[in-house]
């Protein structure tokens, strides 16, 4: 395990030159897609935390991008720096999320789903009704780009490397977590409760923890999208997105930790380079149907399933040239 | 109060639709522990069935609806079983839920590639008048509606509990492996409950279209309220997603009628939370028999 | 390791249970039962299936609350308590079926086994990933002969594998009494010596109080210095081994008298 950790660390750092790299000579359209990656990758990642780790399903993951967009588009329109908003929305997700998870206190699996998803339905409807806060279904407009001392994201590049910026910082507290006891109380929670309960573990505060910090991610990743798009409104939070946040994490690969960036560069990029054609959302359909039936364990399952194949292969290779 | 009986009269009728779906909702959620997601969307697709049938091959009504029957069993129920949800039983948990996700984007975006995204007008072999009745108007449509509604599930109940092909279905959802020693043929059962799923499902497009038009995105909202429906009526109890379907329908035209137009879909929500919450088996279920 | 032999009340009983009842609807599945478990003791918990065995287990552990009686825990009242308070307590416990952590490995299993025991909340957020414990599972893991699968996957081990992590799961918070429901069931007779001498070490290095149910009578008779029968919920012997297997009445219960 242990010899592992080296090649995670220069896969990382080859990810990240990559993507240093990858806008420039881009068009704005094109930076704006990594943008939306990157933003849906946090928000996927903190389900993943809440879902693949601990075991508890939440479809609410849409209306924490809500509340963490519309905290930062109010607060940034009344003159907040983006700084001091985007702390505030993500606080008030991990406040508004622990209380999500007292339901799951007391029902599992589908039942939890309906109820979540009822929570996202709901904050669907006060978006679209309050309109003295959230502008109904007009939605806030002009949203400001952050500024951080003299350095504006006005720019789409600029905003690109502050998008950037802000996931390598929240993936690697991510990362912290997971791999902190806490992460290990997080799987314990999902394969066995009683057991781990019986070992010492709070199953009822971590089970709290678990929703709490998924749905800060959630939060952050609307602080994103608010200055990402500039214009916010009540579909871009509806059950659907939080559905699609969903199959991110399904299709990339449940539980592992870079699944879910993987399953935002399907559910995003995959519908613009087929976006040529009449049919892609047809074809995108058909396409996570095959995968599921075929390898319900996503596209990260695909690639361990490859390189298991590739390292028996190897052995009984070096086996076989032995004398 | 005739008002009032008004609001009841119509709530009544859409919610026996509501009923339809959830019916069929829990009756695949028995037989194969699927949630599926594309409820609704399996309830917006036979209309446009007829629609080919009627506009491209200009066959009359009947043969219209006859041919989205059989297209519905072969595709909603033989299809949907035999190509997504069998391959990935016995344990299809979230993978399976995504699966059924994807049906739904398929169906919406099919509809809307093939045939158009405008809302079509749908034919009804009903005429358009309306009925007195206690002095609440209520049109012929929404009477029958109600009454068909009533009269198929009434049908249904009678056939499972009745016949030995639907006891043996029950069995089988209830005891695969016991019944499988009793001789039941389960994977025949199962199948029998997605075509019965399919059936109702057509039939629920047929009198839902001619109200609210048929359109690829109808399915959205009905597919919600058929798990609310399915749920607070108890997921184990046909009887108890008929009543859960009539109650929500209610429930929201009084919402709003006399409470809130912005916020009438809130209510079934909250209703949901709290049956979850406080009474999982549903207001007409049992414990036993569920696995949540 | 830090162990809890040490109790505030030297007099009093490890385990105390008093007039523990647990109903379910008609049934009485545990009816009004009494015993005392001395520090250093081996228990043996024996009785025909169905006769609340893992039932006045599940009571004491906190599983399920019981609709009478008491249990206190070093002379502290622990009735009610939720079991990752009385995981606290230093009591520790194996399950009949198997429980274990099928998606972490060996090592990571040990090792959450005695994380929650560990500093605080926070601080286990913010200190090692392992929380100082790698050296001490590894230790145990050796103990319960386990070292060569320690980086696999407890779900990809062997039947008996599994029940000696299992085992080993409930020593590393170095609790004082463990409470084990069948650790012999389904384990090969290799495997079943080993784990006889490994409870056997841990009592008289440690003098680990241990309360067990079992079926296998040879395990239990050669264990125990002290064997207690259940049947429909009451305790209908109690005693050294050579006199409960001579009782009649248990004889009657097994054979369905």
């Amino acid at each position: 395990m242990s010899s592992r950790r080296p090649l995670a660390l220069i896969v990382a750092a080859v990810l990240l030159a990559v993507l240093l790299i990858l806008p420039v000579g881009h068009g704005s359209y094109f930076i704006y897609l990594l943008c939306s990656w990157l933003m849906f990758t946090i928000a996927a990642m903190g389900l993943n935390l809440t879902l693949g780790y601990a075991g508890r399903i939440s479809l609410a993951q849409a209306s924490f991008m809500g509340v963490g967009a519309y905290t930062t588009a109010i607060l940034t329109l009344h003159g907040w720096p983006w700084l001091a908003a985007a702390p505030v929305g993500v606080l008030l997700c991990f406040v508004v999320g622990l209380l999500l998870g007292f339901p799951a206190l007391r029902v599992r699996g589908h039942f939890l789903a309906f109820v979540t998803l009822a929570f996202n339905t709901l904050f669907f409807l006060v978006a679209r009704n309050e309109d003295w806060l959230t502008g109904g279904s007009y939605g806030l407009s002009d949203i400001p780009r952050p500024r951080i001392g003299p350095i504006s994201a006005d720019g789409q590049l600029a905003f690109y490397y502050f998008t950037l910026a802000v996931s390598a910082l929240a993936i690697l507290a991510l990362w912290g977590i997971v791999r902190s006891p806490w992460g290990r109380a997080f799987k314990a929670l999902r394969e066995n409760e009683v057991r781990a309960e019986s070992l010492g573990l709070d199953t009822r505060r971590i089970t709290l923890l678990a929703f709490a910090i998924g749905s800060a991610f959630g939060g952050l990743a609307g602080a994103i999208e608010a200055p990402l798009v500039q214009y916010i409104e009540p579909n871009s939070f509806a059950v659907g997105e939080s559905l699609k946040v969903l199959l991110m994490v399904v299709v990339g690969g449940l539980g592992d930790f870079w699944g879910p960036a993987l399953g935002a560069a399907m559910v995003v990029l995959l519908p613009e380079a087929l976006r040529g054609t009449r049919y892609y959302l047809i074809v995108y359909a058909l396409f996570v149907i095959a995968l599921m039936v075929l390898k319900p364990t996503g596209l990260m399952g695909i690639g361990k399933t490859f390189l298991a194949r590739l390292a028996k292969s190897r052995a009984a290779a070096a086996t076989e040239a032995k004398p | 109060m005739s008002q009032f009986l008004q609001v009841v009269l119509s709530g009544l009728s859409t919610g026996s639709i509501y009923a339809l779906a959830a019916v069929g909702f829990a009756l695949v959620w028995q037989a194969a522990q699927t949630v599926n997601f594309a409820q609704g969307e399996f309830v917006m697709l036979p209309a446009f069935f007829a629609l080919v049938a009627i506009h491209w091959f200009g066959w009359p009504l009947w043969a219209g609806f006859a041919f989205a029957m059989l297209a519905s069993l072969a595709i909603l129920g033989l299809a949907f079983k035999g190509l997504v949800v069998q391959p990935m039983m016995p344990d299809g948990g979230l993978p399976l839920v995504i699966a059924t996700m994807a049906v739904s984007i398929l169906l919406k975006e099919s509809v809307k590639t093939f045939y158009g995204a405008e809302a079509q007008p749908f034919p009804s072999p009903l005429p358009d008048g309306t009925l007195q009745i206690g002095g609440a108007v209520i049109s012929i449509r929404d009477l029958f509606d109600l009454l068909a509604s009533l009269a198929v599930v009434g049908g249904l109940t009678l056939f499972l509990d009745r016949t030995r092909t639907g006891r043996q279905m029950q069995a089988a959802a209830q005891s695969p492996a016991v019944a499988e020693i009793l001789g039941v043929d389960v994977a025949r059962m199962t199948l029998y409950a997605f075509l019965v799923n399919a059936a109702l499902a057509a039939f629920a497009s047929f009198l839902v279209s001619p109200t609210y038009l048929a359109k690829f995105s109808n399915g959205e909202s009905l597919g919600l309220v058929a798990f609310i429906a399915a749920i607070v009526g108890g997921f184990n109890r046909i009887r108890g997603a008929l009543v859960g379907g009539l109650l929500v329908g209610v429930l929201d035209n009084l919402v709003a009628t006399y409470v809130t137009q912005e916020y009438r879909a809130a209510l079934p929500l909250v209703l949901l939370i709290a049956v979850i919450l406080w009474r999982p088996q549903g207001l007409l279920g049992d414990a036993e028999g569920r696995t949540v | 390791m830090s162990l809890s032999t040490t109790g505030a009340a030297a007099g009093a009983p490890h385990l105390s249970v008093r007039g523990v009842t647990k109903r379910f609807g008609n049934i009485v599945a545990v009816d009004d039962v009494s015993f005392d478990v001395k520090r250093g003791e081996i228990l043996g918990l024996i009785g025909p299936n169905g006769s609340g065995k893992s039932t006045l287990f599940n009571c004491i552990l906190g599983q399920i609350a019981p609709d009478a009686g008491a249990v206190e825990v070093d002379g502290k009242a622990v009735t009610g308590r939720r079991a990752c308070d009385l995981a606290k307590l230093g009591v520790g416990r194996t399950f009949q079926q198997l429980a274990v952590f099928p998606g972490l490995t060996v090592h990571d299993n040990v090792v959450f086994a005695g994380q929650e025991h560990e500093g605080t909340l926070l601080g286990r957020l913010f200190g090692k990933p392992d929380a100082g414990l790698s050296e001490e599972a590894d230790r145990l893991i050796e103990f319960f002969r386990l070292s060569h699968v320690r980086d696999r996957l407890a779900g990809d081990l062997s039947y008996g594998q599994r029940k000696l992590v299992d085992a080993a799961m409930a020593f590393m918070s170095g609790p004082g009494l463990v409470l084990l429901d069948e650790p012999a069931g389904g384990v090969n007779l290799t495997m079943l010596a080993e784990l006889k001498e490994r409870l056997v070490a841990y009592n008289r290095e440690r003098g680990t109080t241990f309360v067990v149910i079992e079926h296998n009578m040879d395990f239990v008779m050669s264990l125990c210095g002290r064997v207690m029968v259940l049947a429909e919920g009451r305790v209908i012997a109690d005693g050294p081994p050579e006199a409960v297997r001579a009782d009649k009445r248990v004889v009657d219960s097994y054979l369905g008298g």
